[in-house]
């Protein structure tokens, strides 16, 4: 018997036990009528191969591990970053309770968010009661200061107009007339979950700038010389936020953090359940209109809300999610050109203490090569933070990037001579990188939790800087931004190393020479 | 504690009431019909079950195609579960239900891959048959050892009036005879998971045994001892724990459905002798059927708790001869010691604490006696996507005066939990954060909290200590500053 009360085995050891082992050994002998492992093995070795890899990237039409999401993930992360808002998205039910579950899986946090539960009735129909419905029940048993609301596939696909069914709902009482209700459509077969931070972000500051759906005036823009910034999508908002708050600070410049949901998602243990906690204020969305420029973090996050803010007048700043040395210079470096302030003294200082980091630990990441994957923007930070380690990104691949982001990584492969034999994979999946890591295999993998079974499947250590992260907690309480931030993401690029070293030298007698106790 | 059953039920029900007054008035007239208290002798638990939920409430239920792929499908490891339709569904489902299954993951097993054929406008605009049809092509090629591939809708397909159907015969067609199942369980479709369960079943139904040649394996042998485990997905390894006490009792487990399950053993298990099910909600269906076409009788079973485990063996053995009969009571008389010894350990620490439940399919009735036996009490339960058959069977388990709430709203639920404070909560993901954050121990009841088993006797010993471990962490004692009062 392999149970005991006093040392009781979990399913990592308890299924070990040769009682166990001895039960799958006859279920598989006897019932499943596998594939000989001699076969299998055969299949096994094939995918690692050349052959293999050029019938993989042939594929047209079969997606296989992709590392992307729908767009109204994106968008319930945005109202998620108003002050006592509520997400609401309108058509079937189980997506919400999908995005629920995929953001605190992640954060180890609530989320809350409502669906309008549409369901056959409203596909022949049409969502119109549940709106009206759905918009009255959130109000009364949750009340918010705004509804945020956004779309499924299903809406989408029957033509559901978000701005009629809200008027509609207001007409009968659902809200109050005055009531904040910003929408977007968020088609999940158009973009990614970055398109649906977009269409959701634009559609917030659309409500508030251009008269609430034609309910009142307009705003007009009187220019001041505060300065918005929009971070885009990001799973490290936790510590990334109060990073980017901190250099303001230091800067001594007024900013408009426009959709901050590092409140929501970070809440104390204490007694009590905080269903909204910090996010962008209202009166600081309108103060954004009168901003004298936006800093777009993410470029790929905001195509449509930069073009909207450059009509109305701004300056607008992308970036793409620049960090390390350089990256994090070209950010505060356009705080100080935006503002006329100097760049100050405790951030130069703080860059020094990341040159003087890198230099001590550099020789152990130079020439490294890595593969990694993950959300536009931030795969062309990562790229350049690795080019000015001296280490290789190999093989840059998002399945949400199109061919302008593969010539914008192009660019930034030619800038170094390490990116000399680097090579970026826009609209791939996981299971191309498969390929990849067999035919033209690399050290290490930078990546989101399900990198591990390409970790598992190839042997390459993963270290997991990409959205979403299941199977590790807290690290989205640290920043990646800022000087600060490139200090977190060299350390973890560096015990992911040291811990590879470690045990490719830890048998006894035979490796254990390099298991060097200084390195 | 000292409350009696009666003050108890006052309480409750002034407690519904109180709740039901946050709605909107033709709103709490709705959801009134969703939450009671259960009045000893009464043959359901007076509720209404399996109705729409309420637009923009914060319903914890899922939809259809998490039923079909979710649940009673993406286990079945050596087959391809394609999510047909846009990228998220197959996406924030990925690997989350931690079905174990032994395999080589990607050429014969493809259990914890996200298979999609990523709907852009296009496809929605003119169709995805064609791309369906492409895509089978490519997992042909690429997944060579492939023994099945099933498709499961999402909610564009049935909008669009896309012919799955028709596109899985003429590829079946293609591919000598392949094993190809078109599930039309479109995320719209019925009020929760609850009809993803059925259309599934029916479509193993329809596209498996309705094809299949009884005669495809000719050297199975079968024996009077064969038996089918129905409704077990193997979370943590459940089946595994429970397929191992079948076997001791002198069975032979000729199928798992579908936890670690093959598509030989579906097409098998109308060879069997009998199934027992333990997912009564989610396989009820298909042993119905197996009842009826192949006169294949089932028996429910509860393998939680050594109560309940005793008493599921010897109903199980029941359906066969003594040399069974006396091998059950070997079985439960070598477990014995064991359990006596997780109860003297943990029993002590874990007595009269109150437990709250609020989880899917047959949980929230089954998982009673294992607290039970802990000497613990459960003061409220409901189920999200359960039918009033699942609440006459929930009589059987509760005493008099415990809450129930059926499809329970995040605002209910919250309230429920401030006025009952029970020791412990035991629900979903998507409600752990925030009840921890109100102090409340919790555990997770859908994925057992990334632990598990809790099935069998080797699962109840994990069990009891998780409970324990959640109930008497010495976090619960921090979470008031020092200074405040």
């Amino acid at each position: 018997m392999p149970q005991s009360a006093d040392k009781i085995l979990d399913h990592e050891l308890l299924f070990r036990e040769p009682e166990y082992q001895e039960l799958f050994k006859n279920k598989k002998e006897q019932f499943e009528y596998n594939h000989s492992d001699e076969k299998v093995g055969q299949v096994i070795e094939w995918t690692k191969t050349e052959d293999y890899k050029a019938k993989n990237f042939a594929r047209e039409a079969l997606t296989v591990n992709p590392a992307k999401a729908c767009q109204p993930l994106g968008a319930v992360y945005v109202a998620n970053g108003f002050h006592k808002t509520l997400s609401f998205v309108h058509g079937s039910q189980g997506c919400v309770a999908y995005y629920r579950s995929h953001f605190s899986r992640h954060f180890k946090e609530p989320t809350s968010c409502v669906s309008s539960s549409m369901t056959e009735d409203a596909a022949v129909f049409g969502g119109l009661n549940n709106m009206v419905d759905g918009l009255a029940n959130a109000y009364n048993l949750y009340k918010p200061d705004m509804i945020a609301v956004s779309t499924t596939c299903m809406a989408e696909v029957i033509g559901d107009d978000l701005n009629a069914f809200i008027k509609t709902s207001k007409e009968k009482g659902s809200v109050p007339a005055e009531f904040d209700v910003p929408f977007a459509h968020t088609p999940a077969f158009v973009g990614s979950h970055i398109t649906g931070y977009d269409n959701a972000l634009v559609g917030v500051l659309q409500h508030f700038w251009d008269g609430k759906a034609g309910t009142t005036e307009a705003l007009t823009r009187v220019p001041d010389d505060s300065i918005n910034f929009i971070a885009g999508f990001d799973g490290f908002v936790v510590g990334n936020m109060k990073e980017i708050r901190r250099i303001f600070d230091l800067f001594g410049v007024k900013v408009n953090v426009l959709c901050d949901p590092s409140g929501s998602w970070s809440t104390p243990t204490d007694g009590e359940f905080r269903m909204y906690e910090g996010g962008t204020t209202k009166e600081e969305v309108i103060a954004g209109l009168h901003a004298k420029a936006t800093i777009v973090f993410q470029e790929y996050c905001c195509e449509k809300t930069s073009k909207y803010l450059v009509e109305k007048g701004q300056e607008v700043v992308a970036l793409n999610a620049p960090v390390g040395v350089a990256g994090t210079d070209a950010f505060v470096m356009a705080i100080s050109r935006l503002t006329g302030k100097p760049v100050p003294a405790e951030l130069e200082r703080e860059r020094g203490l990341l040159v003087d980091a890198m230099a001590d630990s550099q020789a152990h990441l130079h020439g490294k090569r890595y593969a990694l994957y993950g959300d536009p923007d931030q795969m062309l930070g990562y790229t350049q933070f690795l080019l000015e380690l001296g280490a290789e990104p190999a093989h840059v691949l998002a399945t949400n990037g199109n061919d302008a982001w593969a010539a914008k990584v192009q660019a930034v492969f030619d800038s170094s001579p390490y990116g000399a034999g680097c090579k970026v994979y826009p609209k791939r999946d996981l299971w191309h990188l498969r390929s990849l890591l067999f035919t033209e295999p690399v050290d290490f993998l930078i990546g989101n939790t399900y990198g591990k079974y390409l970790e598992r499947d190839t042997g390459t250590p993963l270290v997991r800087l990409v959205f979403p992260i299941f199977d590790r907690h807290h690290y989205h309480r640290f920043p990646t931004w800022g000087y600060e931030g490139g200090m977190r993401l060299l350390v973890n690029l560096l015990d992911e190393f040291f811990e590879t070293l470690d045990a490719n030298t830890i048998v006894t007698g035979k490796t254990d020479y390099s298991y060097d106790i200084i390195r | 504690m000292t409350a009696t059953v009666e003050e108890r039920k006052a309480a409750n029900k002034a407690l519904i009431e109180e709740v039901l007054k946050a709605y909107p008035e033709k709103m709490a007239k709705r959801r009134a019909k969703h939450l009671n208290l259960y009045e000893e002798g009464k043959p359901d638990c007076g509720v209404k079950s399996n109705i729409k939920s309420l637009p923009g409430v914060m319903t914890i239920r899922g939809c259809a195609y998490a039923g079909s792929k979710g649940v009673v499908w993406g286990p079945i490891k050596d087959m391809v579960h394609i999510s047909h339709g846009p990228v998220g569904c197959g996406q924030y489902s990925w690997a989350a239900r931690r079905n174990y299954y032994i395999g080589q993951t990607g050429v014969d097993s493809f259990v914890t891959m996200q298979f999609t054929s990523d709907f852009q406008e296009k496809d929605i605009v003119f169709g995805g048959d064609k791309k369906l049809d492409k895509i089978i092509d490519e997992i042909q090629e690429l997944f060579p050892l492939n023994k099945g591939i099933s498709i499961q809708s999402e909610c564009p397909i049935g909008l669009i009036g896309d012919d799955i159907e028709a596109v899985s015969k003429k590829k079946s067609k293609e591919y000598e005879g392949k094993t190809i199942v078109p599930v039309r369980c479109e995320g719209f479709r019925g009020v929760s998971q609850s009809l993803g369960h059925h259309l599934a079943n029916d479509a193993i139904r329809d596209w498996v045994f309705d094809k299949t040649d009884p005669n495809k394996r000719p050297d199975f042998v079968s024996t009077p001892y064969d038996v089918a485990i129905i409704g077990d997905y193997n979370i943590g390894g459940d089946a595994w724990s429970s397929r191992i006490l079948l076997e001791e009792m002198g069975l032979r487990v000729i199928a798992q459905w579908s936890g670690d399950g093959t598509i030989a053993e579906l097409e098998n298990t109308p060879k069997a002798k009998l199934n027992v099910l333990h997912c009564y909600r989610s396989m009820n269906y298909i042993s119905r059927h197996m009842e009826e076409k192949y006169g294949i009788p089932w028996c429910e079973y509860n393998f939680f708790g050594p109560t309940q485990i005793e008493k599921s063996l010897r109903e199980i053995a029941s359906h066969f001869d003594d040399a069974i009969k006396a091998k059950t009571e070997a079985v439960i008389a070598k477990y014995k010691p064991l359990m006596q010894a997780v109860i003297d350990k943990y029993k002590p620490r874990l007595q009269g604490k109150k437990v709250m439940l609020y989880v899917g399919g047959l949980r929230p009735r089954h998982v009673i006696g294992a607290y039970e036996d802990l000497g613990m009490e459960v003061v409220g339960t409901g189920y999200e996507f359960g039918h009033n058959d699942d609440y006459q069977r929930t009589t059987h388990y509760i005493k008099d005066s415990t809450l129930i709430y059926d499809d329970v709203t995040g605002y209910e639920f919250e309230h429920f939990v401030d006025k009952v404070k029970p020791d412990l909560i035991g629900s979903g993901i998507k409600e752990k954060y925030v009840f921890q954050k109100m102090g409340v121990p919790f555990r997770q009841m859908h994925s057992w909290d990334y632990s598990g088993p809790y099935h069998g006797y080797d699962g109840f010993a994990i069990f009891a200590r998780d409970m324990d471990m959640a109930i008497s962490s010495p976090i619960w004692s921090l979470t008031k500053a020092p200074w405040k009062n």
